[in-house]
């Protein structure tokens, strides 16, 4: 009889509890349609697409298109963070990646998907460099990936002998720039890059395990999780993502430009993964709202620049978001506030 | 007086002096004081800028935001002189006290808020980077009667070499570091909350407080950074110094200090500097070697400073404690 | 409360009985409720604990409180520096630092780094810091935990030298043998309150463990000799000659399928260290660990799950639970553990073990996927049971599986501790509950300062046996 009442209220609280687990979903979500409700406003036309050719076209594509590098960084980035972890070199591994593109297609004759095989071992090998620094040698991540964050440009310059490669190569040229189904090529390739992690974190225990090494290292060695071996694998998958990025963007621009390409992209990458309700103490990896938040990032940038605002207003607005963002998710700030409004209480009573 | 903890500064004194007598062995040209009174010109702003970083890390923290600062101090400065007509020296005031309030305020946030030094000096990062443009998106030339004398000051020393006004500024501020940090109540203070927060506060060291006046110190040395450097190029420009932080962290961790904060010495951040600018000299006097070869050394030393102090470490606790 | 001038004063009470709440309320780091704290005949009411030491009231905890990475001379003159000219004269520091490791009676070099000396050097240098303020108490909150017999006598001699020059100490320690040999007086705290103060030359060693424990020797039936001794079958865990330096004394035990055997003892006494070592948590180096024939590789975790055991550790937050994570991946996280992050578990066949356990334990969660750091302690404490009875274990060590939770709870636990047995499972439970070890425990093995001193069997576990072989 207990039991079923039990049971009952179990049933009858589970749309609440459905809004109340999905609560911290909300903020990003609403935040992002919010931004984009404003910008319809001031910049009439901004939600408008045109398809021409078969290719939509438009602001919101414009924002998907630029968002995509972002967005595969910001995976790789929210996993790590998730295992209490950080990767300040993947703007560096962005430089490496774009740089053996670059080079492979214009000085060899390897067939593309070769070039591109290679650049995204590039990226697994800064990957698996960081990953030994930080769960082998037991570094600090801030420090133990400075160090590639300070070299890997200089490597960079090195593969590309200090010059801007250009090169030409029609698929390559494809990825960055044409259209599939409507969409970017490189937006569906992000897509596919997103939904394949996710499953894999969801289906396979993976994702629980990096959660609950990020979240308490102790308990899980007990259970006998080894977490060596996964937080390694974490910054292999981010070096992966950093040097897919990689390549988009020295196909993008078809070259590579060891001195700026990727430049701070590592830091709107961890911004994205903090927006989206990530904790840089490790636990939860948000990996779709990660994703937001990086629309977030970039309708920002896209809706001052149409907006016909100076472009300069796009840093003093990140930097008061994050701020903003930072500040609400301190529990300090809450206790400040109650502290304040009980001391309001008490001179009203 | 050598022990342990201090060896990572004496290996910098040592790559120091490698990289100086092999370029003083390699090069005739090398030989001559000017070379070294071009370092401290050269690498001045660098240095200025880690010595307040030396502060933070000792700290146990970071500061990602000194080289927007260096950029908006010198586009705010430029700004008071040009546009509104201040003199100079008024305009440095206020542009100093700028600096360090915006220092204060990412010190309050990180200290009473609780939240990581790296995100917070991030956000400061964007958003003084975003203040320089928003003052002024080109490049201002600043002609003053008082900055070209400033910049025109030279002391000559034997050799060919002599001492500028950037570089003796450097020395100044480089003395006054080492005082804070060895000889006053501040600079113990932030020596132990980087060794230990939690026993410092039980042995009754205002952490708080503290951690308050490390960012705004910091915000000073950048924001001094930025005047120095406006008044060596004689003009101010919102993309300057961008990615000096990363060189400051560096000179910084090359110059023996614990990233982990608690260990380390200012005047081996003078030396970890010194070391970038020399690592950059023979390569200009190489002629064949590229400008990448500065970032591999740079982060080839930054590892190898990280192991050995890693290494230090991990030996000192097994020696310690007795399991 | 009083304390004279020149007295030695033990303060003693098992875990959770206000010591440490008491130092905190004398230090000024918790706020008082009620009554007053006189020094030298005045009021006093510290701020916070930098006001406490300024008033005279100087405390050095068990982890010296002392910045690792700074010189001596640096740490002791912390926040109290000589200046010439405004700065900070290192010349007279030294001196001054010389001085008061005179005190102490200790000959070192001060401009050497603190961690360059032993523990107990360091526990010597943080009564000099405490000393340096004419300090009038002196509090040592358990100093000689982590000391070896030889520098307990150095910190004996100077406690006494100390005592001689007129200071009053507060000695917290956990063991007996120390308090006999040191101090003049003892108070005994037990759940919060004072149980009162004896002369440490007048009370026997037994009396002051049942006031500690709250039961009185002649209270309790010699033996009560309930449960037990139906013939074990099959021996499940054999340790040999398990130990580590300055951890634990060697020590054997043996568990047979269906026994519950218990670990007593006072705080400190070793309980958790036989659990730690028993799963493996901790690395032996020397000894070895069989279960169930099979000689388990020391240090691997995996190898001792998969060979069938299970450990509940004594400090959940740190060690058990995974806060941020749903009661239901804290439950499956051992089984999923073991299987491996390629095959998980399908999401139905958790939601069908989760369930069955929330009912079989009577968890009480308004759903599954709450985080677990929401529930209360013992419901917390059942999801970490659950997640062992999951992976079906024939072993399971558990350490103060009752530590900090409700009456009811406490009582739900010890109902499922013998269940478990009567299925046939074997069980190591370690607590400081001697009540509850004795309903269920088959046999009891008793530990004292780090060494296995008594094992009592069947008939002869009693609460009675057990405080006596303590006492002894």
């Amino acid at each position: 009889m207990l039991e079923a009442t039990q049971t009952m209220t179990t049933k009858i609280m589970s749309p609440i509890n459905l809004l109340h687990k999905h609560q911290k979903a909300l903020a990003p979500i609403i935040s992002l349609l919010l931004i984009l409700l404003v910008t319809a406003i001031i910049t009439p036309g901004f939600l408008h697409l045109r398809m021409i050719d078969g290719h939509l076209y438009g602001s919101l594509i414009d924002i998907l298109h630029r968002g995509t590098p972002t967005a595969i960084v910001a995976l790789g980035m929210a996993v790590v963070i998730g295992t209490r972890g950080i990767d300040l070199s993947v703007g560096a591994v962005i430089a490496i990646s774009g740089a053996v593109t670059a080079v492979l297609t214009v000085n060899t004759d390897f067939p593309v998907w070769l070039v591109i095989l290679c650049a995204l071992g590039s990226g697994l090998l800064c990957g698996l460099w960081n990953g030994i620094l930080v769960s082998v040698f037991n570094i600090q991540p801030i420090v133990a990936t400075l160090i590639l964050m300070v070299a890997g440009r200089g490597i960079a310059q090195m593969i590309t002998e200090g010059q801007i490669v250009t090169f030409h190569s029609d698929t390559l040229n494809a990825i960055g720039n044409e259209f599939f189904l409507a969409f970017p090529i490189r937006v569906w390739i992000a897509l596919a890059l997103v939904l394949i992690t996710i499953v894999i974190m969801r289906k396979t225990a993976l994702g629980l395990f990096l959660e609950s090494v990020g979240a308490n290292v102790r308990a899980s060695r007990l259970v006998g999780i080894e977490a060596r071996l996964l937080v390694l694998s974490a910054y292999l998958f981010s070096g992966f993502c950093a040097a897919m990025s990689g390549i988009i963007l020295a196909a993008d621009i078809r070259g590579a430009d060891a001195n700026n390409a990727g430049l701070w992209l590592e830091l709107d990458a961890i911004l994205a993964a903090v927006l989206a309700g990530a904790s840089l103490a490790g636990g939860r990896i948000y990996l779709a709202l990660t994703i937001v938040g990086v629309l977030i990032i970039q309708t920002l940038t896209t809706a001052i620049l149409t907006s016909g605002l100076p472009a300069q207003y796009n840093l003093v607005v990140k930097a008061a978001i994050i701020l903003a963002v930072l500040l609400v998710q301190s529990p300090k700030t809450r206790q400040l506030l109650s502290q304040l409004f009980r001391k309001n209480m008490d001179y009203s009573a | 007086m050598i022990n342990e903890r201090n060896l990572p500064i004496f290996a910098t004194l040592i790559v120091f002096m490698m990289l100086y007598g092999f370029g003083m062995y390699e090069y005739r040209g090398f030989r001559d004081t000017l070379v070294f009174t071009n370092l401290l010109t050269d690498n001045a702003f660098l240095i200025v800028t880690a010595i307040g970083m030396t502060f933070v890390i000792l700290s146990g923290g970071i500061d990602l935001s000194v080289g927007s600062m260096i950029a908006f101090i010198g586009v705010l400065m430029a700004y008071l002189i040009t546009s509104l007509g201040l003199h100079p020296l008024a305009a440095i005031a206020v542009a100093v006290l700028v600096g360090t309030l915006f220092g204060a305020i990412m010190g309050i946030i990180i200290a009473y808020f609780d939240l990581q030094a790296f995100i917070v000096t991030l956000a400061g990062m964007f958003l003084f980077r975003g203040l320089a443009y928003l003052i002024n998106l080109n490049s201002v030339p600043i002609n003053h009667p008082f900055v070209t004398a400033l910049s025109d000051i030279y002391v000559p020393l034997p050799g060919r070499g002599g001492l500028t006004f950037i570089a003796m500024a450097m020395l100044t501020l480089l003395v006054i570091g080492i005082i804070l940090a060895r000889r006053t109540r501040f600079g113990m203070n932030v020596y132990a909350i980087g060794g230990d927060s939690h026993s410092a506060a039980l042995l009754g060291v205002p952490v708080k407080k503290t951690t308050v006046k490390i960012y705004a110190l910091s915000g000073l040395y950048s924001a001094l950074t930025g005047v120095i450097f406006a008044i060596y190029t004689s003009s101010a420009y919102p993309l300057a110094a961008v990615g000096v932080e990363l060189d400051a962290i560096a000179a910084v961790v090359i110059g023996g200090t614990l990233l982990s904060g608690g260990v380390g010495y200012v005047f081996g951040t003078f030396l970890g500097g010194m070391i970038q600018g020399v690592i950059q000299t023979l390569i200009t006097f190489d002629g064949s070697l590229n400008s990448w070869w500065t970032k591999l050394a740079v982060g080839g030393l930054l590892l190898f400073f990280i192991l050995l102090q890693k290494g230090i470490v991990t030996w000192a606790k097994r020696r310690t404690s007795p399991t | 409360m009083d304390l004279r001038a020149g007295e030695i004063r033990a303060l003693l009470g098992e875990n959770g009985a206000g010591k440490s709440t008491f130092i905190k309320v004398l230090t000024g780091v918790y706020e008082r409720d009620q009554g007053t704290i006189h020094l030298d005949g005045q009021i006093i009411q510290a701020q916070d604990s930098g006001h406490a030491q300024r008033l005279g009231i100087s405390t050095v905890y068990q982890e010296v409180n002392l910045i690792p990475s700074m010189s001596v001379t640096e740490n002791l003159t912390l926040q109290q520096q000589d200046k010439t000219f405004g700065l900070i004269s290192w010349k007279k520091a030294q001196k001054r630092a010389m001085a008061l490791l005179a005190k102490v009676g200790l000959d070192i070099d001060p401009s050497k780094q603190l961690d360059s000396y032993s523990i107990a050097i360091q526990q010597l240098i943080a009564i000099a810091r405490a000393l340096s303020n004419d300090a009038k108490l002196l509090i040592l909150d358990e100093p000689t935990a982590s000391l070896d017999a030889g520098e307990i006598q150095q910190l004996f001699s100077l406690m006494k030298q100390l005592k001689e020059d007129g200071l009053g100490i507060i000695f917290v320690t956990h063991f007996l043998d120390q308090v006999y040999s040191i101090t003049d007086s003892i108070t005994v705290l037990r759940n919060g309150e004072s149980i009162g103060t004896f002369d440490t030359a007048q009370l026997p060693r037994a009396e002051l463990i049942s006031h500690m424990v709250g039961k009185s020797l002649d209270d309790l039936a010699p033996a009560s000799g309930q449960n037990r001794s139906q013939q074990p079958l099959e021996t499940l865990l054999t340790i040999k000659n398990l130990g580590k330096q300055r951890f634990l004394q060697p020590i054997d035990l043996n568990i047979h399928a269906g026994e519950v055997v218990g670990l007593a003892g006072l705080l400190g006494s070793g309980r958790t260290e036989v659990c730690e070592l028993a799963y493996g948590a901790t690395k032996a180096d020397q000894g070895e660990t069989t279960l169930k024939g099979h000689v388990l590789t020391q240090g691997s975790l995996r190898s001792a799950i998969r060979t069938g055991m299970g450990y509940c550790p004594e400090d959940r937050k740190q060690d058990g639970i995974v806060a941020e994570l749903s009661v239901r991946e804290n439950m499956i996280l051992a089984l999923q553990a073991s299987r491996g992050w390629w095959s998980p578990i399908p999401m139905v066949k958790q939601k069908e073990l989760v369930e069955e356990m929330i009912k079989r334990l009577a968890i009480k969660t308004p759903d599954m996927d709450k985080p677990i750091g929401e529930l209360s302690g013992g419901n917390q404490q059942k999801v970490i049971l659950a997640r062992w009875l999951i992976t079906h274990p024939d072993l399971l060590i558990l350490d103060e599986p009752t530590r900090g939770i409700d009456i009811g709870a406490h009582h739900e636990i010890i109902q499922i501790i013998q269940e478990l047995c009567a299925q046939g499972m074997g069980l190591l439970v370690a607590s400081s509950e001697l009540e509850e070890l004795v309903v269920f425990a088959h046999r009891v093995v008793v530990m004292k300062d780090r060494h296995k001193i008594a094992e009592l069997d069947g008939e002869q576990v009693s609460e009675h046996a057990i405080l006596q072989s303590i006492a002894s």
